[in-house]
């Protein structure tokens, strides 16, 4: 088992009067692509909030490259080499595609080879460099958020459903992209519905149900047992082709 | 990238629109010049509290004892320097306009980091606690110049050099309705500079659509704010001087009673847009003038019809701020 690169131990995240997440406990282990499944409404878009530190944990350790995190503001948290993709995509409308990557690379101009190579991911948003976000379309909004956070080399990238709401063409293309990724040093943790994109690329996987971790494993032996895919997430393989 | 033109384009076809209906070109000149210099005021006023709304979702009522506490510091220093001002050497104006100026943007911008930490800072989140802790603070700050200045109105004439007017044929043009034109298009034109050609810029426009965004990006959104907020406030500081001047007098309460106008602008020009505010300041000046002139009884409610038909027309304003 590789090392872990990021650990969850214990969390409780409370929002408002709900107690969502009661006690989550799993490891990220360094490099690949671990995905978070669940039901909606299981925790898996707060429990991503929580270790960004959007969301305030009110019990339990996440450590992320032996520094305790849970306790540290967001920017701190994306300092220390943490990109985020979030479930709306978090795109800047008003600002060009140039502009909402130039906000992202951090230490200046974006990296001229790095950007080459995010244009051969995501062909789109070279030809709308200078348009803004806003008038792309859902499939384009996405590269551009996935892009935006790898526009500088992380650690660790945290994606929230990368493919809601989008045409299965976009989907493959999506796929494609997350593939070359894990070419790179960057470990992925990808929480996602759609079991077909995460049985693809997963390596790792770790369920959630009412707030807990209730299965954590290889994804392949999730993929290949469809008992235990319909015992902890309600569905068959065959649904999701 | 293509832009939005059509509600500037309006701007032009009121001003033209009034032109009949005023019936005399030199009397139209005189309003729409009056109308812009209003107008441009009130950008200056209104263009730190749309950026504040923007970017911290800030519900700042109190934004008006910035413009009072402006306009009473820059008073201290004018009414102190009467031998300068009453002089007919510009030179002489200047040398006591210059420091007012800077005392009422430095006031304002202390007053303003001041608010930020102690009134504002424990209420993020929360627009019902905002409201009132903010009222609040408007009261004790109007009382407190009320203690420092006295409560009674103050005369402020204009420095001799700002007095008088540009006569071209018919048409008479107050200087210093000039001169706030003039004022008002380099701070929207410095505005426009520090939005769209600096890295500082890029984030207030971020951070205005998406804080939360911006701060997973790594930068701290906090220390943004507290910039944003005290060169808000100064800006509103500035814009008090102006408005004093204009009026050629001042109150504790006229920041409050400007504020009216600044939510206005505020509204109608989209929350957080800076661009939006400018032209909303133009509608709004532009508006007030001419129906004082040709329906002098509709005059106070003008304003409120024209946010009305801005509304039906674009329901989050005339540049809407994509959250």
């Amino acid at each position: 088992m590789p090392e872990a690169m990021l650990a969850l131990a214990g969390v409780n995240t409370h929002i408002g009067q709900y107690h969502i997440l009661q006690g989550v406990d799993f490891e990220v282990p360094r490099g690949g692509l671990t995905m978070l499944l669940g039901r909606n409404g299981a925790g898996k878009t707060t429990c991503l909030r929580t270790i960004m530190g959007l969301w305030r944990s009110s019990a339990g350790r996440i450590v992320f490259e032996k520094t305790e995190i849970q306790s540290l503001q967001t920017p701190d948290i994306a300092r220390l080499g943490v990109g985020y993709v979030p479930e709306n995509m978090g795109i800047f409308a008003g600002l060009t595609v140039r502009e909402n990557m130039l906000l992202a690379a951090r230490a200046g101009a974006p990296d001229e080879q790095r950007l080459a190579w995010i244009f051969r991911l995501f062909p789109p948003l070279e030809q709308f460099w200078h348009g803004l976000a806003g008038n792309l379309s859902g499939g384009q909004k996405q590269m551009l958020a996935i892009a935006r956070a790898i526009v500088e080399p992380r650690k660790l990238l945290l994606v929230d459903e990368p493919t809601k709401g989008l045409a299965p063409a976009i989907i493959g293309n999506m796929i494609e992209a997350f593939r070359e990724l894990k070419r790179t040093d960057t470990t992925i943790l990808v929480v996602e519905q759609n079991f077909h994109f995460a049985r693809s690329l997963g390596d790792a996987v770790a369920v959630m149900d009412s707030g807990r971790i209730v299965h954590t494993g290889s994804m392949a032996a999730l993929a290949a047992d469809e008992a235990l895919q319909a015992h902890l997430l309600g569905l068959s393989m065959e649904s999701h082709q | 990238m293509k832009r939005d033109w059509l509600p500037l384009a309006v701007v032009p076809v009121l001003a033209l629109a009034a032109l009949p209906l005023v019936a005399s070109p030199p009397i139209w000149v005189t309003l729409t010049v009056a109308g812009l210099a209003m107008g441009m005021m009130v950008f200056m006023m209104a263009s730190g509290l749309t950026l504040v709304f923007g970017l911290m979702d800030v519900m700042n009522f109190a934004h008006g004892v910035f413009i009072s506490v402006g306009a009473y510091a820059a008073a201290s220093v004018l009414l102190a320097m009467k031998a300068q001002t009453g002089s007919a050497d510009l030179g002489a104006n200047l040398a006591a306009i210059v420091p007012a100026v800077l005392a009422a943007v430095a006031l304002a911008g202390l007053l303003g980091w001041f608010f930020e930490r102690i009134v504002i800072r424990p209420v993020y989140g929360d627009h019902l606690r905002q409201i009132l802790v903010t009222m609040g603070g408007l009261i004790v700050v109007e009382q407190l110049i009320v203690v420092v200045w006295g409560p009674d109105m103050i005369a402020l004439p204009r420095p001799e050099a700002l007095g008088g007017a540009f006569v071209f044929g018919d048409a008479a043009i107050e200087r210093y309705r000039v001169l706030a034109v003039a004022v008002g298009l380099a701070v929207f034109g410095a505005m426009w500079l520090l939005l769209n050609r600096t890295r500082i810029g890029l984030l207030v426009r971020a951070g205005v659509e998406n804080a939360e965004m911006v701060e997973s990006l790594g930068y701290r959104i906090r220390r943004l704010f507290v910039g944003v907020f005290v060169a808000g406030s100064a800006l509103a500081g500035l814009g008090g001087v102006m408005w004093a001047m204009y009026q050629e007098s001042l109150t504790a309460q006229m920041g409050m009673q400007v504020m009216v106008l600044i939510f206005i602008v505020v509204i109608i020009g989209g929350l957080g847009s800076v661009g939006g505010c400018f032209v909303g300041a133009l509608l709004v000046g532009l508006t007030a003038n001419y129906t004082g002139f040709l329906a002098p009884k509709l005059a106070l409610g003008s304003n409120i019809l024209l946010m009305v038909l801005v509304l039906l027309w674009r329901p989050r304003g005339l540049y809407p701020i994509g959250k």
